[in-house]
């Protein structure tokens, strides 16, 4: 069975879950794989959650919002901005391709931007493969030894 | 009537929480009184074969300090499991992993190549041979236990009742949980953090907050830090906003950045996300550049902000190399 | 052949195990002591930034975690090449000397010297601080007990916290001392060269005064004749903190004195795949195995080791106690492993009076604390006198000061090869043909490692007497033959 990749996105409701509902609307073409999760702001996007969504098995993770001086919140987006990149760091030192973790801005009216962000992201987790963590396995609940554990994961 | 039981173990431990337990001066003989010890391996002479003969849950309370690291670690966690009512994760290694956990940071092989093969004192035997868990001497045979790849905590192995946090626990708090205990009031609901607060290490400390407008981070040996104001306001980077409080902000007190050594505050399962969400929250920048150039100048983001908590983090561990 | 193990050790820091092997006359043929832990510092700490080494190499060992503190922070200035402001070193120069006499009490009172000043065929159950508070009285336990408590008061103020000190940092101390801790301290100190005082005199009246002691201290099963090694200022005298790092040979002669960044070409490691643990040996005389001898690389770090190889003490009460000690052992180099014990309070009564000169000097409350370093960060070295052993930090970093390579060599280790010899000995001198092993053998084969060891105990815990050892005599086919339960 070929590859699909699983991608997790975080859109923020005034700009880009406008804009993903716009091109729903508009019946403009757009892969399946993100699952959409709805925050009020991409400042809200608390990085533990992009963390959990590796931990639970997703390959690749999308947080979209406002551009710049659009912000719903005046000032929410800008925390976006810094957050993103620091994740990047952390993530790449756990050996996360960074390439996996994307921020975009996608207004309320940009349906066509939000189809193309999404179709050139999957393809681009495509090529990169599903993700595979040492934690995916830790969370079994089914072996108890760590001997089989770590057999399981290494 | 008879007193409690009381074991404290170590597992991959420095010692420093068995310290604790005796800076409890002379507090320490009312522990003495009220409980019956049964295993305590640095003062006393009980073998495990001990508490291999005692019947299940017949050890009424467990303190275990260090995280699991080898098979020993994990057999005598499990065994003491068994044997106690309840299980106590003592400390920040055996409640999130501790120090000992950077080594998740890198790999069993690159560590056992290190000392054993690579590191500039050592001279190798028979062409670089590393430690066997079974060896075939002329006399007979001698064992000592498996590395495991992963360093874990102990519920990571376990089901445990409390955590007590800290590195060490401070003695004041170790006292209030004895105390606790002793006076036979009901404790928590099983899962409960004891001898700890319920906020963060900032609360506890007396600097002065104003706003926190952040262009740079120095590292603390680059600059002579202001001892009245906020560390992070400094441009310091400190730990306090992801770390709970209950150790009186000793590290600030001293002039030096909190680690995180009292562990999560509660609400939060990562330390290092909590603090790439604080810090990036008082960067004072908006263009990309500037960005990056700030967030260069926070060195060793993950092990620094998980010094203490990597095995419980949310991804645990690095790939392996 | 027959296997008794001892599973673990108790009574001291970390862990560890004996295997004796016996042959079918129910002699011993061979001992292994293995220690089964390792936990990987020097290659986690890779990648970490240099200064903060001296807050996590602490976590090593959380009953010295000062000894790495201070080696910790001496290599990081070096890798800065920076200088530290005279009060910041006295600071921590009298951190030390504290942190000394205070963990030098533990193990005398609370480890080893139950065995010693209640003597080793006293029955198990004395064999411990109550049998030495019944033996000198029950002021002792209380000083016991308020000499940690000043200690780590001291240690608290000055280092931050008692377990883990956070304080030192590249170019000098986070934190200065004001003028009402200085005289609280000074107060402290003056106690403890009381206390020091109070316990040579504990020492003399039980084990000194004791001819048997005194023979069993000289017995040959407890001798060890190989080199000595000790930090040393200029004039030779022992130094806790700073110096050369000199080692002399089983006649006393000197033969290297070397500086930190040296330390590569005079110490290496030996592996054995039977333990997670390395042998260190003196390079330029060889690993020949584990034998004792001039020819031997094999050398033991220790206080008894460390007054061995210096010329004398740098304080006048300890120096006459050293005299005394050599006077009353047959002159120098004494290789009486027992005799540890002796110079280990010999270095309480020294650091507490060290202490004391620091704690009056003017210059410790002074405001000048800290260098910021301003050089490129490249390597460093910091040697200290841990309680237990030469304790060696090596650090190499890339130019943003990040760590690209650690090397430690930790007190005890330099000392395992020695302990492993130690244990043997003892154990073929005290089990031989025909001899029944009871755990009063097995305690005096404990001794030997005792002696050496580290660790703290606890003042006020080892009160119930326990005996130490299960112990199961197998067969060769692993059937039980007996099984001596001394719990």
């Amino acid at each position: 069975m070929a590859f699909e990749p699983k991608i997790i996105g975080f859109l923020c409701n005034w700009c880009s879950y406008t804009g993903a509902d716009l091109a729903g609307v508009s019946r403009i073409k757009s892969a399946p794989n993100v699952r959409i999760l709805r925050t009020m702001c991409s400042g809200r996007v608390d990085p533990a959650f992009i963390l959990k969504a590796f931990q639970l098995g997703a390959d690749g993770v999308v947080v979209m919002g406002c551009h710049l001086g659009d912000c719903h919140y005046q000032e929410g987006n800008f925390k976006t901005i810094r957050r993103i990149p620091f994740l990047h760091r952390l993530i790449g030192g756990f050996g996360i391709d960074r390439r996996r973790l994307r921020l975009e801005w996608v207004s309320a009216s940009e349906g066509e931007r939000f189809a193309e962000v999404v179709n050139q992201f999957t393809e681009e987790i495509r090529s990169l493969g599903p993700l595979k963590l040492p934690v995916h396995a830790e969370m079994r609940r089914d072996v108890r030894r760590v001997k089989d554990l770590e057999e399981a994961t290494h | 009537m008879a007193r409690p039981t009381l074991a404290l173990y170590w597992a991959a431990s420095c010692g420093g929480c068995e310290i604790a337990v005796l800076d409890l001066q002379e507090k320490i003989l009312d522990v003495a009184n009220a409980f019956d010890i049964v295993l305590w391996p640095v003062a006393m002479d009980f073998k495990y074969a001990d508490i291999r003969g005692r019947a299940d849950k017949s050890i009424d309370l467990c303190l275990f300090n260090g995280s699991i690291r080898n098979s020993e670690n994990e057999e005598i966690a499990r065994l003491l499991r068994d044997k106690s009512r309840v299980l106590v994760a003592f400390g920040s290694c055996a409640m999130e992993g501790g120090i000992p956990g950077l080594a998740n940071l890198t790999s069993k092989e690159e560590i056992l190549k290190f000392v054993f093969r690579d590191s500039p004192s050592t001279v190798t035997t028979n062409g670089g041979v590393m430690p066997q868990t079974h060896s075939t001497m002329p006399e007979g045979k001698i064992e000592i236990p498996e590395l495991w790849e992963t360093v874990r905590a102990l519920d990571q192995v376990v089901e445990v009742e409390y955590y007590v946090p800290g590195c060490p626990p401070v003695p004041g708090q170790i006292w209030n949980v004895v105390e606790h205990i002793l006076s036979g009031k009901p404790l928590p609901p099983p899962g409960s953090v004891l001898g700890a607060g319920s906020k963060t290490c900032c609360d506890e400390c007396s600097r002065t907050k104003q706003e926190k407008k952040l262009t740079r981070f120095y590292r603390p040996f680059e600059i002579q830090m202001d001892p009245e104001r906020c560390l992070l306001e400094q441009g310091i980077v400190c730990m306090g906003p992801a770390t709970r409080d209950g150790c009186g902000a000793l590290c600030p007190k001293a002039n030096m950045p909190c680690r995180g050594c009292y562990g999560l505050p509660p609400n939060v399962t990562d330390q290092g996300a909590k603090m790439v969400s604080a810090i990036s929250s008082v960067i004072d920048a908006h263009e990309p550049e500037e960005i990056e150039k700030i967030l260069d100048q926070v060195v060793d983001p993950l092990g620094t902000f998980y010094r203490f908590s990597l095995a419980h983090s949310i991804l645990r561990r690095v790939q392996k190399p | 052949m027959r296997q008794i193990k001892i599973d673990p050790v108790t009574r001291l820091e970390g862990h560890g195990k004996i295997d004796i092997f016996l042959n079918d006359d129910g002699e011993v043929v061979k001992t292994y002591f293995q220690i089964p832990e390792l936990r990987g510092f020097e290659q986690f700490c890779v990648g970490r930034p240099v200064e903060e080494m001296p807050r996590i190499t602490t976590r090593i060992c959380g009953v010295c975690p000062e000894a790495h503190h201070m080696a910790s922070v001496k290599a990081c200035d070096m890798v800065f090449h920076v200088e530290v402001p005279p009060t910041a070193k006295k600071l921590r120069q009298l951190l030390y000397n504290v942190f000394f006499a205070g963990d030098h009490t533990t193990h005398f009172y609370a480890l080893g010297g139950p065995d010693f000043i209640v003597g080793p065929d006293a029955p198990p159950a004395e064999r411990n601080i109550l049998g030495v508070v019944k033996k000198v009285g029950l002021e002792v336990g209380g000083k016991v007990i308020e000499m940690r408590k000043r200690t780590q008061e001291v240690i608290k103020t000055i280092g931050g916290k008692q377990t883990h000190q956070v304080t030192a940092l590249p170019g000098g101390i986070s934190k200065g001392l004001t003028e009402e801790e200085r005289s609280r301290i000074e107060e402290h100190c003056r106690w403890f060269v009381d206390f020091g005082q109070f316990t040579q005199k504990v020492f003399e009246d039980i084990v000194l005064k004791n001819k048997a002691y005194v023979d069993l201290i000289l017995s040959d099963a407890y001798s060890m004749k190989i080199h000595s090694m000790g930090l040393v200022d200029e004039m030779n005298r022992v130094n806790f903190y700073d110096g050369r790092v000199r080692v002399v040979d089983p006649h006393g002669q000197e033969v290297v004195k070397y500086a930190p960044h040296e330390y590569l070409d005079n110490v290496a490691e030996h592996v054995e795949p039977w333990t997670y643990l390395k042998f260190p040996f003196l390079k330029k005389v060889g690993w020949k195995g584990f034998v004792e001898g001039k020819e031997s690389g094999v050398y033991w770090a220790t206080p008894l080791s460390r007054l061995n190889a210096a010329d004398g003490m740098p304080t006048p009460l300890a120096q006459a106690e050293y005299e005394k000690m050599y006077t009353t052992l047959g002159g120098k180099p004494v290789h009486a492993t027992l005799a540890t014990h002796w110079a280990r309070i010999i270095e309480l009564l020294s650091a507490s009076e060290m202490a004391l000169e620091l704690a009056k000097d003017p210059e410790i409350t002074g405001p000048h604390i800290r260098n910021i370093p301003t050089e490129t960060p490249t390597e460093g070295f910091g040697i200290v006198e841990a309680p237990r052993g030469t304790l060696t930090h090596h650090y190499v970093t890339d130019s943003r000061g990040i760590l690209t390579k650690v090397n430690l060599i930790v007190g005890t280790t330099n000392n395992y090869a020695p302990i492993s010899m130690s244990v043997q000995k003892a154990a073929k001198g005290m089990i031989r043909k025909g001899t029944e092993v009871t755990e009063g053998v097995l305690n005096t084969i404990e001794m030997a490692f005792r002696a050496y060891d580290p660790c703290f105990g606890c003042a006020t815990h080892a009160f119930t007497g326990r005996p130490s050892v299960k112990i199961r005599l197998l067969d060769a086919s692993g059937s039980v033959l007996q099984v001596f339960d001394r719990t």
